[in-house]
């Protein structure tokens, strides 16, 4: 067992003992077209059965609505006028004027935060519409929430780094599932795929589902990792949105990314995941993102629960002490 | 604080000192956490979501779970009552307590093993010992209570039937360990009244990490006054002595400990516990406790109030269980106690000068 919360890598924690680099995604929001070429890619990689009833959600363009157990690539849509536009400027200015330390040694490419001074932001620069979307996916946290309570050990650390779910171990119990501070990872249910009576009938015999009664999450395509090859949905993703890489490699990218961005007047641009001191110790996929997390539906301070595991195992231990003496005083004490 | 050009950016100053007010007010802060806001005469800001869909999922947890949560209580308190009973030559309080004991555990590991995804693999459970995962270490937990819960009892059914067990010569075996078998199931009763509290404490679910400090106490306090109450409704007043006393005990516990767990818990995520289903089962359960306890102290030698008493304290810790546990998965669909609870420690850290831990960064 490795630490519980902070930098560390976690591989290494989990002790594998070899070098493989840490591999990770780098999600740039800025480009991503919103085609949802990674879900369909995902879906069919993974033979991932549908997921609800093919209802319209009344989200703009995405009636995915949220990851889950057959869902494990989620775009997100989100329409903004321009007021709110200039909410996530500012919002990312004072990011950026907030000094953030920078993460590990300096780097020569990235320019220094100040030079965002030089960026002219004024309307009419700013559109008056604007539409975020924004592919989703499993973090692959350095301290995975889903992996430290999983009582089964059917959440293993691969050689990669990322976080994978045993078929063939889990036994659902769930626990996961809350373990989870982005709400990534949920228990296949069966009740969840109707299909439609009036359609032809190839989707009459719809495939049985797989996997009933067990956590289901991304596995950052474990299968083809193995195998050298580019997960599915980074491969299908034809703006290269979806980048795949070695972990440190994706960070570097992500801020010089961000710094181009800011470079150009884009003050909105920020990194969501890349600060190896957060609640998670970081995550493997990294974002960027231009407007406040939640805006995507991400949680704006995730921090792992068992990061407090110790000192509720400690606060337990109190209370059990506790329940001891009230016992002996019970039977101890006088009125009996 | 650094001087740049763009400190002519910044929020005005109202705006930053609302944000410290926030701090220290009830923390319904709308102003996105960046202090950009400029004018208070708006309305303030709903906080933002994604469509108003939850951040964290939900346990998938049904009833069963909070019905484990209650009679794990009762069976770890019932195992401590059963040891004293041994040890202090109370016979019959031993043995109700000794068989309550199973009954619950036995019901309790049903009621688990039903909700699981996949019940036919229930003994994965037991396939690795991991500290980091409070339902592993629960798991080995409740299976060394239960060894010990149903050793002693089946050596109480033996007695009880006259010997009539076909055990054989194991009959004395069974005599030989059936003291040492209660008291090590008194040894366990304690961690399995407690983790049960951690196991969701430990959890991204709002409302039961924010109260995973004081938890534990809530939820000892729950086995201790729910096991006294099924003592006194099938232990006659003579030998329920010490059953009234724990119940009396657990009832003061179990309303200060909720107290303080309301008090110190963000003011946000402690809404749950108020709202709908969990919060009138959370008041009903105080009011029985209490009525429960009263009942126990004044009234626990009179044979019909003493079992009256012992069902509405068995009630009061059931609907404290089911109400801390429905409060959990209330918390969990909301997205607001997800988003304004972090939102809001974001903002507190950055106004105490910590800014190298958020997860969004700007460079
Ligand atoms: S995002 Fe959730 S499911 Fe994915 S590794 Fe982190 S804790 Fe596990
Ligand atoms: S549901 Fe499966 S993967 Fe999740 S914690 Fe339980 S055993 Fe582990
Ligand atoms: S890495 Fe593989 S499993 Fe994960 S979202 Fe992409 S295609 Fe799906």
């Amino acid at each position: 067992m490795g630490q519980l919360s902070g930098p560390t890598d976690p591989t290494a924690d989990a002790r594998w003992e070899h070098s493989h680099p840490r591999k990770g995604f780098f999600t740039d929001t800025s480009i991503c077209i919103g085609c949802k070429a990674c879900e369909v890619a995902c879906k069919e990689w993974n033979h991932n059965p549908q997921d609800g009833d093919l209802e319209l959600l009344g989200s703009s363009y995405d009636n995915t609505g949220e990851l889950g157990a057959s869902t494990w690539r989620h775009v997100a849509f989100i329409e903004q006028g321009q007021e709110r536009i200039i909410e996530a400027r500012e919002s990312g200015r004072a990011l950026v004027n907030l000094g953030m330390p920078r993460i590990g040694p300096p780097t020569q490419s990235a320019p220094a935060p100040t030079n965002l001074a030089e960026a002219d932001t004024t309307p009419p620069d700013t559109a008056d519409f604007r539409w975020l979307m924004s592919s989703d996916v499993c973090k692959h946290c350095t301290h995975a929430g889903c992996l430290d309570v999983c009582p089964t050990g059917a959440l293993f650390r691969t050689e990669f780094g990322t976080v994978v779910v045993q078929d063939d171990v889990c036994n659902g119990c769930g626990t996961c599932v809350a373990g989870c501070p982005f709400g990534v990872i949920e228990r296949r249910s069966n009740g969840t795929v109707k299909v439609a009576t009036s359609r032809e009938e190839q989707h009459a015999n719809h495939p049985e589902v797989p996997n009933v009664g067990i956590a289901q999450k991304c596995t950052l395509c474990y299968d083809r990792l193995v195998a050298d090859e580019t997960p599915a949905c980074a491969k299908a993703c034809p703006t290269t949105s979806i980048k795949f890489g070695d972990h440190d490699d994706m960070v570097e990218t992500a801020r010089e990314r961000v710094s181009a961005l800011h470079a150009q007047g884009l003050t909105e641009a920020r990194l969501y995941g890349a600060n190896e001191n957060d609640g998670v110790g970081g995550t493997g996929s990294v974002f960027l993102l231009l407007d406040e997390p939640e805006v995507y539906g991400l949680p704006p301070d995730p921090r792992v629960p068992t990061a407090d595991l110790p000192r509720m195992y400690r606060r337990a231990g109190m209370a059990v002490a506790g329940m001891a003496a009230a016992a002996a005083l019970a039977f101890l004490g006088g009125r009996a | 604080m650094t001087l740049s050009e763009f400190d002519s950016f910044r929020p005005a100053e109202p705006a930053r000192r609302r944000r410290q007010d926030g701090k220290r007010g009830p923390g319904r802060r709308r102003d996105n956490g960046d202090g950009s806001r400029e004018m208070p005469m708006v309305p303030e800001q709903e906080f933002t979501s994604y469509y108003g869909r939850p951040v964290v999922k939900p346990a998938p947890w049904g009833d069963d779970v909070a019905i484990y949560l209650f009679l794990g209580g009762v069976a770890a308190g019932s195992a401590l009552l059963g040891a004293g009973g041994q040890l202090t030559g109370r016979p019959t309080l031993c043995r109700n307590a000794r068989l309550g004991a199973l009954a619950a555990v036995g019901g309790g590991a049903v009621a688990l093993v039903k909700d699981l995804g996949r019940p036919e693999r229930f003994l994965h459970m037991l396939r690795t010992f991991k500290v980091t995962s409070p339902m592993s270490v629960g798991s080995w937990i409740l299976s060394a209570f239960s060894a010990g819960a149903g050793v002693s009892a089946v050596a109480e059914i033996d007695r009880m039937s006259g010997h009539r067990l076909p055990l054989g010569p194991l009959r004395k075996v069974l005599q030989a360990v059936e003291g040492p078998a209660g008291i090590e199931a008194a040894v366990f009763a304690g961690p399995l009244a407690a983790y049960t509290a951690v196991l969701l404490g430990d959890t991204a679910t709002p409302t039961w990490n924010a109260a995973h400090e004081e938890l534990p106490f809530v939820f000892v306090s729950s086995a201790c006054l729910a096991s006294a109450g099924l003592a006194m409704v099938t232990t006659p007043v003579r030998e329920a002595g010490p059953a009234r006393n724990l119940a009396v005990l657990g009832v003061v516990g179990d309303v200060v400990a909720m107290k303080v767990m309301e008090r110190r818990m963000d003011p946000i995520a402690a809404e749950p516990l108020h709202q709908g289903k969990a919060g009138a089962m959370l008041k009903w359960s105080e009011r029985l406790a209490v009525a429960g306890g009263l009942g126990a102290l004044l009234g626990g030698r009179n044979r019909v109030v003493a079992a009256a008493s012992g069902l509405a304290l068995l009630a009061a810790s059931a609907l404290t269980r089911f109400g801390v546990f429905e409060a959990g998965i209330a918390s969990a669909k909301d997205p607001r106690y997800t988003i304004e609870p972090q939102k809001n420690r974001l903002a507190a850290r950055r106004a105490a000068g910590v800014t190298g831990d958020a997860i969004t960064t700007g460079s």
